[in-house]
């Protein structure tokens, strides 16, 4: 393994700036196994909700309380979020800061839009008498969708993050990588939001 | 240059310890990241792989007394009809937490202590890809494993198997706080097991030495890469299980629950979805150590290399479809259990295919009897007996009479000690003068070799005969005239006979660290982390070898004369002089750089275990933990990858190039 000389060495990432096997880097490459392992936490959480949506109880269904205009919107309001990001991803490449943290804080803005959409939908089905513990439906149901809503509250995290550095001067066209590595995990977490959509509201029981 | 190992010889390349003259650069006092070269600090905040894999060796052997004296109480409970050493209710306890350390707290973590040391050395790399993170698996599942054991002292112990059947572990059943410490340990550990795995894989697909192939990867890393692809796929279905179960337990979720509608199948489905994966995962490290060690005391080639890559993939694959093998007895119906059962009659034959390549490579072979080759020949033959028991479970008719007998005990037994946990011992022996620096001796080697033999075959050989008599497991004492009482004797007095053998184990490494050789090729060995010196310098190679071969060191050491006669062309520590030269002669030490210690690993794991207790017990607890994790992390993201004085070996030639990314 021949080093130039001078290289910068992204935080803990060991191989960056070497030559790698793959030619991808080592973040980015973690990233991807990252995320194929999420592939199936979901997995077992969505065929969960599958085994148990028609077991309602005496609880409400979700004919009763889903309401899917209003879930409709707050997930194109995600979807958007992933053409935002995209837009961060070109800004940063082109080196251009400032239009990247337009676009970085509108992405974390969609994505807090997104996750209070949840909570307000949430409160509302309890309110509803779909409370936590009311039948299978509804426990798996808030276990799925909540963990979606913690995943992408985390992807709002790391996306404040980057805007911080960003100010710090610690995030320049050297380091659009690590955007685009954020950006994955990002649109993962949108994927994974059409497939909980179509799943639990879209597909009837 | 943080970690410099004390044992090794100051070489011409031994880089300075550089111990903290640049600090004043540092902008940010608490996140300038500390030098400590030395001393217990040094190794607590350590991120080099090779400490990470001896912790986790030596994390392990402890794990091993905490799930070895569990298994001792329950043989004296059973040595005799109406044993009085345990309640019912203590046996239940003692025998989940014997198979639960066993499994997540020993076999798993002695895998992860060879693949964190060997890995890197033996694809030529000089760390994993993400050394801090490799820290963090390491603390992460140390703390998980301690909280587990918090639960003997703070109310009870988990009491519904390792496998832990919900609906009786729901709270219904299981009313301590037993099982919501299972549940949470599996979640934490899982987190360990996940974060290592990611990391492994990124080293091994791109880490790799120049000229080193996928097919020129030594067969331990290349088991390695299987089984960490198996974590990696496997372990987050149990998370998802385990927070289920934890759902129902704390918050009165009920997805367990059959009087409210619940699949009394989804705990088992998703349970051994991971869990038959994990078979493999345990034991496929072993079979590693296994293909290394024997082509080395044998003196011949590993026989069929590729077949015995493709066979762990194969096995892999296999292990994610044949998991509800472990259901045939509970209702799954015909046509899913004749399906299972083919499959799992298929899963047999890359098994096999290992088999024979193993007996193959000592075919013809001129064989050293050393301890590490005596123990890799028992594995061979004992986990060929526990595969033969094993495909009798794939017979579904003969696994519904065998379930839930001590059949079933003597065959899992015979996979997982006389098949994985031999590997591993057999892999201490090999590697142990490299690791350290000098040989464990022979004679007590030998010692210890048979009296683990015969005391294992004892302990579980017996047990097949008492399955077949009718023998249920997972009962706490049986009564007089059952016909069980002879075998059962036996199969305490070999526990014991098992247990002592490894206090020759323990006065081995005792006895023999005082005989330093440092010799860097002690079996004239085959694979390139033999290459360097022993113990190897913190950044693994004076110069990374190019690879040209399978074998590579091999190959340095051996050629064919024009007759084709194999000849000696040099002796291992020749070939590690000339790389030694070649190292000083391209100023190899001024390109090279290391991460220093880090306190955030260490830091962040801690926060674990105190949000798991609060979860328990009071969530004000659940929140300071959180808050220490959160604090590690913006410190884990403002550190400086590297420190200055670190960035390229000795003295940084520029403000440039010494600062990095922070
Ligand atoms: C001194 C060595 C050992 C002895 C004497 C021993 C003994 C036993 C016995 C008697 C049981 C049956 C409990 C029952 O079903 O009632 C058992 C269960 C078990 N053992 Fe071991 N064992 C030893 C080592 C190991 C090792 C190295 C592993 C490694 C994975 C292991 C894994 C297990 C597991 C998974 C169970 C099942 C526990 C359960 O059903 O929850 N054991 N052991
Ligand atoms: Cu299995």
């Amino acid at each position: 393994m021949q080093m130039p000389a001078a290289y910068e060495v992204a935080p803990d990432d060991f191989g960056e700036g070497h030559h790698t096997t793959t030619g991808l880097s080592n973040t980015k490459l973690g990233m991807w196994a990252f995320l194929g392992s999420e592939c199936l936490l979901f997995g077992g959480l969505i065929s969960t909700y599958m085994l148990y949506r028609g077991r309602v109880a005496a609880g409400p269904g979700p004919e009763d309380v889903f309401d899917i205009p209003f879930t409709s919107i707050s997930s194109f309001v995600l979807l958007m979020s992933s053409l935002t990001m995209v837009l961060a991803v070109v800004s940063i490449a082109q080196g251009d800061l400032k239009r990247f943290r337009t676009w970085v804080l509108t992405t974390a803005f969609l994505g807090a839009v997104f996750v209070s959409g949840q909570a307000y939908e949430f409160t509302v089905f309890y309110r509803e008498g779909l409370g936590f513990t009311t039948s299978l439906f509804s426990s798996s149901f808030y276990v799925l969708t909540g963990f979606h809503g913690v995943h992408v509250t985390f992807g709002i995290m790391m996306l404040l993050a980057l805007f911080g550095l960003s100010l710090r001067g610690r995030l320049g066209v050297g380091q659009a990588e690590t955007v685009e590595i954020v950006g994955l995990y990002w649109h993962f977490v949108d994927i994974v939001w059409i497939v909980i959509f179509t799943v639990v509201y879209l597909i009837p029981a | 240059m943080a970690i410099v190992e004390q044992d090794r010889p100051a070489g011409p390349l031994a880089l300075p310890a550089g111990d903290g003259e640049h600090r004043e650069r540092e902008p940010l006092g608490v996140f300038s990241r500390p030098v400590h070269a030395r001393g217990w600090r040094s190794w607590l905040f350590t991120v080099d792989h090779k400490r990470i894999g001896i912790m986790y060796g030596a994390a392990a052997l402890f794990f091993l007394i905490l799930g070895g004296v569990p298994a001792l109480l329950i043989r004296a409970q059973l040595a005799g009809p109406n044993g009085t050493v345990l309640t019912a209710d203590q046996y239940n306890q003692v025998m989940t937490m014997h198979g639960t350390v066993m499994i997540f707290l020993v076999v798993m973590p002695i895998g992860a202590c060879f693949i964190n040391y060997l890995v890197p050395l033996q694809i030529g790399a000089r760390d994993v890809a993400f050394p801090r993170l490799n820290a963090l698996s390491f603390w992460t599942f140390l703390f998980g494993g301690l909280f587990l054991n918090l639960s003997w002292i703070l109310g009870g112990a988990p009491d519904g198997g390792w496998f832990s059947y919900a609906p009786n572990t729901g709270v219904v059943f299981s009313p301590t706080h037993g099982m919501d410490f299972w549940a949470l340990t599996i979640i934490i550990t899982g987190i360990a097991s996940s974060v290592g795995a990611v990391n492994l894989i990124v080293t091994m697909l791109n880490m790799r030495a120049p000229g080193m192939s996928l097919m020129r990867m030594p067969i331990f890393t290349w088991m390695a890469l299987v089984t960490q692809f198996l974590l990696l796929f496997a372990i987050p279905v149990l998370t998802v299980a385990a927070f289920l179960l934890f759902f129902d337990r704390r918050f009165g979720a009920n997805f367990f629950d059959v009087s409210q509608g619940a699949d009394p199948l989804l705990w088992q489905h998703l349970f051994w979805i991971f869990g038959h994966p994990e078979v493999y995962l345990m034991i496929l490290p072993a079979f590693g150590i296994v293909s290394e060690v024997l082509p080395v005391f044998a003196r011949k080639p590993l026989f069929g290399y590729p077949f015995v890559v493709f066979s762990g993939v194969a096995i892999a694959f296999m292990g994610f479809g044949v998991w509800a093998h472990h259901m045939f007895a509970s209702g799954l119906g015909p046509v899913s259990v004749a399906a299972f059962a083919l499959a799992t009659m298929f899963i047999a034959v890359p098994t096999g295919v290992k088999i024979i390549n193993w007996v193959a490579t000592m075919w013809g072979g001129r064989l050293k009897f050393d301890p590490a080759m005596l123990f890799a020949i028992a594995l061979v033959l004992q986990f060929t007996l526990g595969g033969l028991s094993g495909v009798t479970h794939a017979i579904a008719p003969a696994d519904t009479q065998q379930t839930d007998t001590y059949y079933i005990v003597a065959h899992f037994h015979y996979v997982l000690f006389g098949g994985a946990l031999f590997g591993f011992v057999a892999g201490w022996y090999f590697w142990w003068p490299k690791v350290f620096g000098y040989k464990l001796n022979r004679t007590l080697g030998l010692v210890h070799f048979w009296w683990m033999v015969i005391g294992f075959n004892l302990t579980f050989g017996f047990m097949h005969i008492l399955g077949l008599q009718g023998m249920p497991r997972r009962i706490y004492t049986y009564a007089d005239g059952m016909g069980w009482n002879l075998w059962n004797m036996v199969s305490t007095a070999g526990a014991f006979i098992l247990a002592t053998s490894f206090i020759v184990f323990f006065v081995n490494i005792f006895v023999s660290r005082k005989h330093k050789t440092h010799e860097v090729d002690p079996w004239d060995a085959r694979s390139i982390e033999w290459m360097t010196s022993s113990p190897p310098p913190a950044h693994n190679f004076d110069e990374i070898p190019v690879v040209h071969h399978l074998d590579e060191f091999w190959y340095r050491k051996y050629a064919e004369d024009d007759d084709g006669q194999l000849v000696q062309i040099a002796t291992g520590d020749e070939v590690y002089r000339k790389e030694l030269a070649q190292a000083e002669q391209d100023h190899a030490a001024e390109h090279m750089h290391m991460p220093s210690v880090s306190y955030w690993p260490i830091v962040f794991s801690a926060g674990l275990p105190l949000v798991g207790l609060g979860m328990i017990f009071n969530l004000g607890l659940a929140v300071l933990g959180g808050l220490v994790s959160l604090v590690a992390l913006f410190g884990w993201v403002l550190e400086p990858s590297v420190a200055p004085e670190d960035s390229h070996g000795p003295a940084p030639a520029s403000e440039e190039e010494a600062v990095s990314v922070g």
